[in-house]
């Protein structure tokens, strides 16, 4: 099995050129959650030239609304919800530096075009592992939308994140991929 | 007339919704362990590790196994012969508060589905489906549904001419298209036939049973097993990164339905699979 690629954010354009898609990448730094009503804000703050409540230039935001920390632990379970569902605001998002995204699911075609337009990745995390993920997350802060609840923007320090990469800045696909090696024909 | 108060209900509902968040029935996480074994594709595997090992994590801490902690969906069945004292849906609804804020799991409901889309802050409503049953008895079913899966169901009004084959297809081409959005391995619930609502609701009963309990009827229980087999066949696999465990059981609830009419609603669950029967 191939070894872990460590990675520390922010992401710049070198790093990025040599995942491909299936690479296992451990992530490290600072990371910021966001989902749907959280993008929704921050396009509509593009939209009036607003400035944003952190910078995207290298950011990795990962698709997240973790559940309510216990006394004593960084932060409550969480795991990535469903990507397609930022994938209308996710170009305007690459468009100003955005270079990675942590969710689970498939892209539409629109975010994986612009994916390698502006070189940038998308990773996946495993769905419904909630409680093991967030051994990883040491420190969490809010920074902006706090009226959201588990919608808020939260920074987050991450050490050796697991993700690996779904779809890379050359086109590929895991989804695609994975299927077509372990298809049956005929399938009915 | 049995006489049961509403406010007895809120402790054994509480203690229901979080345990189904926190702990994993015997069944599922020997169907869960299952696909480890048998997995082929060592991505699947990888996942089907950390799944596990998730589970074992909440277990052991009490902690939520998914961020998302679902939306509330209550089963009840009241016998005719029981008379419940003060408004239950309140119960409920109080039950779901303090499960949720107590144990720290998350609040994902919004008020207005459309305009404001604010957060309610502590998971009220639940979703209540009342049947009245003969009998003394009140039987609870309990569940968590996240949101993943259920944006992956759907009914289809088919029509008679479709007849199985017709119903297969539009059952595996769906599921294969929400691919790894659902969170595989799934469980597949269907309901066929009745209309529009009846075979949704269905659908979600179908969820509500056990994990490989199939349908008493040969003709049914035979194609749920046909489904789960094309099913397995697509490639999907664990949470989509391909492999031969895409869904762990498909359960299929039925009704008659109108001459014209052949309704099809498949509602999707993750492998997070929670839910609970409780007899008052």
């Amino acid at each position: 099995m191939a070894e872990a690629i460590k990675l520390e954010t922010p992401l710049g354009a070198r790093e990025i050129e040599r995942l491909r898609i299936g690479d296992k990448v451990l992530l490290n730094g600072e990371i910021y959650t966001g989902r749907d009503a959280a993008h929704k804000r921050l396009v509509e703050q593009l939209q009036r030239g607003e400035p944003l409540p952190f910078p995207l230039e290298g950011a990795v935001i990962y698709y997240v609304g973790p559940a309510p920390a216990k006394p004593g632990m960084a932060i409550g379970p969480a795991g990535p919800t469903t990507s397609y569902r930022m994938d209308p605001y996710t170009p305007a998002l690459l468009e100003q530096g955005l270079k990675g995204m942590i969710g689970k699911g498939n892209r539409g075609k629109e975010v994986r075009e612009a994916l390698k337009r502006h070189k940038a990745v998308y990773f996946i995390s495993t769905g419904g592992a909630a409680a093991l993920v967030a051994e990883r997350i040491k420190r969490a802060e809010l920074v902006a939308y706090e009226d959201l609840g588990p919608e808020a923007v939260q920074r987050l320090i991450v050490a050796d994140f697991p993700v690996i990469v779904a779809n890379d800045i050359y086109g590929g696909d895991i989804y695609e991929e994975g299927k077509k090696r372990y298809r049956k024909e005929p399938v009915l | 007339m049995r006489k049961i108060k509403a406010s007895e209900l809120i402790g054994p509902v509480k203690q229901a919704l979080q345990e189904i968040n926190f702990d994993t029935p015997a069944e599922t996480m020997e169907s869960l362990r299952r696909a480890w074994k048998t997995e082929v594709s060592e991505a699947g595997r990888g996942v089907l590790e950390d799944i596990v090992k998730n589970r074992e994590i909440a277990a052991k801490k009490r902690l939520a196994m998914c961020q998302d902690t679902g939306m509330a969906v209550i089963f009840v069945e009241l016998g005719q012969e029981v008379h419940i004292e003060g408004p239950i849906e309140e119960a409920l609804n109080e039950a779901v508060r303090q499960a949720y804020e107590e144990g720290y799991l998350r609040k994902s409901v919004v008020a207005d589905p459309l305009f404001d889309r604010k957060n309610t802050r502590d998971n009220t409503p639940a979703i209540v489906h009342f049947r009245l049953v003969p009998g003394e008895q009140l039987k609870l079913i309990v569940a968590a549904k996240g949101a993943g899966s259920e944006n992956m169901s759907t009914v289809k009004m088919l029509t008679p001419a479709a007849g199985v084959a017709g119903l297969k297809r539009a059952v595996v081409e769906f599921v294969e298209q929400a691919g790894p959005n659902p969170c595989p391995p799934i469980v597949v619930g269907l309901g066929i036939g009745g209309d529009l609502e009846l075979a949704a609701l269905l659908a979600k009963r179908a969820l509500m049973r056990k994990m490989g309990q199939r349908n008493p009827d040969p003709r049914y229980a035979k194609l749920e097993e046909e489904l789960l087999e094309a099913i397995n066949r697509t490639g999907v696999g664990p949470q989509g990164l391909g492999g031969i465990n895409t869904a762990m059981d498909v359960r299929i609830e039925y009704f008659p339905t109108h001459i014209a009419e052949l309704p099809l609603a498949i509602n999707i669950d993750c492998h997070l699979h929670r839910h609970k029967e409780i007899v008052i």
